[in-house]
């Protein structure tokens, strides 16, 4: 995006971001949204950028599963590898962070090597 | 994701170019697939090559499975973009709400008077005339044309550029009778039924608009609609 459109557009710079985070010398981990079924709140292709402090920009959801994401993405920025983490109301942890519509979600957590 | 394939998306989002990232969900491995490696000898997977083709015309980014196990295949695009034709009121506030749903904006209008940087901050203007203006832009099927100066001199030669492009949307601004008299104009230059049927008009939703940004809103809506619902 041109900074022309980031200053028009709602949209967050999710990867500008990250890349930024990055360049400083900070931890980062991306977060993608890589598969819905049923009703999703965003959708597939979605992402979030989490840094080491664990603050972040973006959404892969809204709003039910982000600290879940944000909590695995801190895992992979220490071991260092990717995540496919699946949310929906089947899973077990479905009382904490399921998705309150209903949908099903997948996502993929990396670090920013 | 390696911070230099990062920077590669990067640098392809401001030149505007279409590019896949793949990633192998079990392994973090990713590549950047160009559509230019898809013409002959690429290395690729051919469920990725073919599934990477599927995304860049559909915009749609998904996951599917290999031999390799599943893949993501985020497609980044190149912005929507939007052609406005005549820098009139209405234009002021479609350029902002076409500008916040995601679109590059441009507008074109021949008289210097209107198409002013006061009137139009930080949007593209064009000050040729509509057909070599369209021309030049060369709408596809990412791009939405919308006509709004109610002048025939200037909407109908941008009309006629985008109906014969692959643009996604066709509107133009005008009352039933304007735009009866517009399709007939039309039709004696050469168009016939299906592509007329392609001109939205009157331009927008019919929800009652009354104010300029009323009636942006419901081309934007239109717009949307149309994107979104005929995909």
């Amino acid at each position: 995006m041109t900074p022309q459109q980031s200053q028009h557009t709602w949209q967050e710079d999710v990867l500008g971001q990250a890349a930024e985070w990055k360049s400083q010398g900070d931890d980062v981990a991306l977060a993608t949204v890589v598969t819905t079924w049923g009703s999703s709140p965003r959708p597939v292709g979605s992402q979030l950028a989490v840094h080491g402090d664990g603050k972040f920009v973006g959404s892969v959801s809204g709003g039910c599963i982000e600290g879940a994401v944000v909590l695995e993405a801190l895992k992979t920025m220490d071991d260092g590898e990717p995540r496919l983490l699946d949310f929906g109301v089947t899973h077990e942890q479905a009382w904490e962070v399921g998705l309150a519509c209903g949908g099903k979600v997948q996502v993929f957590v990396e670090k920013l090597k | 994701m390696k911070f230099a394939t990062l920077e590669r998306l990067l640098r392809d989002r401001s030149e505007k170019s279409s590019v896949v990232l793949a990633t192998n969900l079990n392994t973090g491995d990713e590549r950047l697939v160009y559509p230019s490696d898809l013409e002959g000898e690429n290395g690729l997977d051919p469920a990725v090559a073919q599934a990477a083709g599927e995304a860049f015309r559909s915009d749609r980014s998904k996951t599917i499975e290999t031999e390799e196990g599943p893949v993501f295949l985020h497609v980044f695009n190149p912005p929507l973009r939007m052609i406005i034709v005549g820098a009139v009121h209405i234009a002021q506030p479609l350029a902002r709400m076409a500008a916040l749903a995601g679109y590059d904006v441009t507008i074109v209008d021949p008289r210097a008077a209107f198409a002013t940087d006061e009137r139009f901050p930080g949007v593209t203007l064009l000050t040729e005339w509509p057909d070599d203006a369209l021309e030049t832009l060369a709408p596809d099927s990412r791009t939405a044309v919308v006509t709004l100066t109610h002048d025939p001199k200037l909407d109908d030669p941008a009309l006629e550029v985008a109906l014969r492009s692959s643009a996604f949307y066709v509107g133009s601004l005008g009352s039933k009778k304007t735009h009866a008299a517009r399709l007939q104009r039309l039709t004696e230059t050469g168009f016939g039924e299906d592509d007329l049927n392609r001109i939205n008009g009157p331009v927008g939703l019919a929800i009652g608009a009354r104010s300029p940004a009323e009636v942006a809103v419901s081309i934007v809506a239109q717009v949307t609609q149309t994107l979104r619902q005929e995909a």
